[in-house]
């Protein structure tokens, strides 16, 4: 499924965030993890396979999943709670805001399913989780581009002492990003330079964005590309130096409704700075969305790289 | 050092039970408000908690090797300060600051506020399934150390109680033990008739866990669940359901038609202090 949002023949990694923690936990002894009955669809099984006795199975109950995060964080343990991304924001929701994050608590929630990377309809599709916690005081957001961040942002979130919600892409995860990348919570990075149009994206959405700068660049349109993985706290003063230079146009893009999400952060980001470019943004629609296939989808609401190089050439024309 | 401080005292329970329902009255004077029916209701199982159950160190309120007490129900903060205070965990002079502006003892219990206070109770339904987590994390630790959840009869209908209950009967938590406060009150009416969970005993008892029901008011009975919650040992968590009487100690309030939130009009907390002092036990 997740190998439908790339492009064919991409290089992939097969399960970054399992194998990661598996590792991390190696050297880590206060990390254990928990599932809500998704360990095999959040790649937790790997964890799970490698520290049997530090994986807690909590069965299809995410409000339970949540406040057992709360409690073994409060003795002392660092907690990985997987579940969907929906389930998370949606059920389990006042135990995320109150028994985690207003406490303070070392707890990593982990979610796979963000946005629109399921053709199962609403009751799948997290375009509203970025809205939810974004409103939660003190909790740190990431939403990494692909798996060599993913296997990065996990050793990275580990170190933070605090709550975090990190968004997942799970089973074989796309290679995009080089051997001398590095992920640092809190900070942007430009990937791409380009004086026409600058890209401000996150998660996914960079893999979409470097692609279409690809193609933009055949028609010499130079596209810079500045992503943002750490939704929350945004790195303003990144944001701000690319949004300023230059008179280029600014596209937000993400993999997550219009309302509430990343675009409308990085906005409010400039409007506060009194910095005032031309600016539009990628994102999926104020809408419940359909059921069908993934790529299907994309292209349907303007996430496809179809979409992203035909918006862009539209706007700057 | 004993790690339950007060178990060779001679002060008796009845007193101890006595004293708590006072230092809730005089914190709901200060106030003129307080959910000060459901602190007297709850007092004489505070008292078999912390004086005769509880491992802790009065000075060390995060000592390691401490029974952790979860007040899951928030708005009963005003009883557990008074069981702090009565347990030498806070001061009686700070109950003069209950409810005010920047005090460590505000109106809905909150762990970052206050000594003693293991979590911020109050969206109910949260404290059993931290309890899980606490006792899954003192299994990992192999630690001795107990986790008492108290809670309410309403908020057995949260579905979150449930799934917390699963859960810990699943994990086999013999080191958890759930506490009900059975008053049949909650915000719209008697628990009973709002949404019941009659019969309460033979849910948690589906549910996997070892089921006591005792009076809630009677502290041989308390003392007796107490010492049998701890003394078995089948591998499961156990629940003791304690039948209370809100307002329990004051006669003219426990008349009082009954309401989620007793209303005390300003003259009657003094009355209510006179009257409990005329029956102080010996």
């Amino acid at each position: 499924m997740i190998a439908s949002l790339d492009a064919e023949g991409r290089p992939t990694i097969a399960a970054p965030f399992g194998h990661a923690l598996a590792d991390l936990a190696c050297e880590r002894p206060a990390i254990v993890g928990l599932s809500a009955d998704l360990a095999k669809y959040t790649d937790l099984d790997v964890f799970a396979r490698a520290h049997p006795d530090r994986f807690y199975q909590m069965g299809m109950a995410e409000q339970a999943l949540l406040a057992a995060a709360a409690g073994l964080a409060r003795e002392g343990f660092q907690p990985f709670a997987t579940t969907y991304a929906v389930f998370a924001a949606r059920r389990a929701y006042d135990f995320v805001c109150l028994a985690i994050a207003e406490e303070k608590l070392d707890v990593k929630i982990v979610c796979a399913l963000p946005g629109l990377t399921s053709g199962y309809g609403p009751s799948h599709q997290a375009t509203d989780d970025l809205a939810i916690f974004r409103a939660v005081p003190g909790l740190t957001i990431v939403d990494p581009c692909d798996a060599v961040e993913i296997g990065q942002a996990t050793r990275a979130i580990a170190d933070h002492p605090g709550p975090v919600y990190m968004r997942l892409l799970r089973g074989q995860v796309p290679r995009v990003l080089g051997d001398d990348y590095r992920f640092e919570l809190g900070k942007a990075k430009m990937l791409r330079q380009g004086a026409d149009v600058l890209i401000v994206s996150t998660g996914f959405m960079t893999m979409r964005a470097l692609d279409a700068a690809d193609r933009l660049a055949a028609d010499r349109i130079g596209a810079a590309v500045l992503h943002v993985p750490t939704v929350k706290p945004l790195d303003t003063a990144a944001i701000v130096e690319a949004c300023s230079a230059g008179g280029r146009l600014v596209v937000t893009a993400e993999n997550h409704g219009i309302t509430g999400g990343f675009g409308e952060a990085v906005a409010a980001v400039l409007l506060r700075a009194g910095v005032t470019p031309v600016f539009r943004q990628i994102a999926l629609p104020d809408a419940f969305l359909d059921a069908g296939a993934l790529p299907t989808l994309h292209d349907r609401y303007g996430i496809s790289l179809r979409a992203v190089v035909a918006r862009i050439r539209a706007w700057l024309a | 050092m004993s790690g339950t401080p007060h178990a060779g005292s001679n002060v008796g329970l009845p007193l101890r039970a006595w004293r708590i329902r006072r230092h809730a009255l005089r914190m709901g004077q200060v106030q003129g408000q307080g959910y000060i029916g459901q602190a007297l209701g709850v007092a004489d199982l505070l008292a078999v908690t912390w004086f005769h159950a509880l491992r802790y160190r009065p000075t060390e309120p995060d000592w390691e090797e401490r029974d952790r007490f979860l007040l899951s129900i928030g708005h009963y903060a005003i009883a557990l300060y008074a069981a702090l205070i009565e347990a030498g965990v806070l001061a009686e002079e700070e109950i003069a600051t209950y409810g005010v502006d920047d005090s460590r003892l505000p109106m809905s219990g909150m762990a970052s506020c206050t000594p003693g206070m293991e979590i911020s109770g109050g969206s109910l339904g949260h404290g059993l399934g931290i309890a899980v987590g606490m006792g899954l994390g003192l299994k990992r630790k192999n630690s001795p150390s107990l986790v008492y959840n108290l809670m309410s009869d309403g908020e057995l209908g949260e579905g979150s109680t449930w799934e917390a209950a699963m859960a810990a009967a699943h994990h086999r938590l013999d080191n958890l033990i759930a506490l009900v406060d059975f008053n049949d009150q909650q915000a719209d009416g008697p628990s009973t008739a709002t949404l019941s969970a009659e019969p309460v005993d033979a849910k948690w008892a589906a549910f996997g866990w070892h089921v006591q029901r005792v009076d809630g008011n009677d502290l041989d009975a308390l003392v007796d669940a107490f010492d049998e919650a701890r003394a078995v040992t089948e591998p499961r968590p156990r629940v003791i359901v304690c039948d209370t009487r809100m307002c329990k100690g004051v006669p003219f309030l426990e008349a009082r038609e009954r309401t989620h939130f007793i209303r005390v009009e300003p003259d009657e907390w003094g009355q209510a202090l006179d009257l409990l002092d005329a029956a102080m036990p010996s």
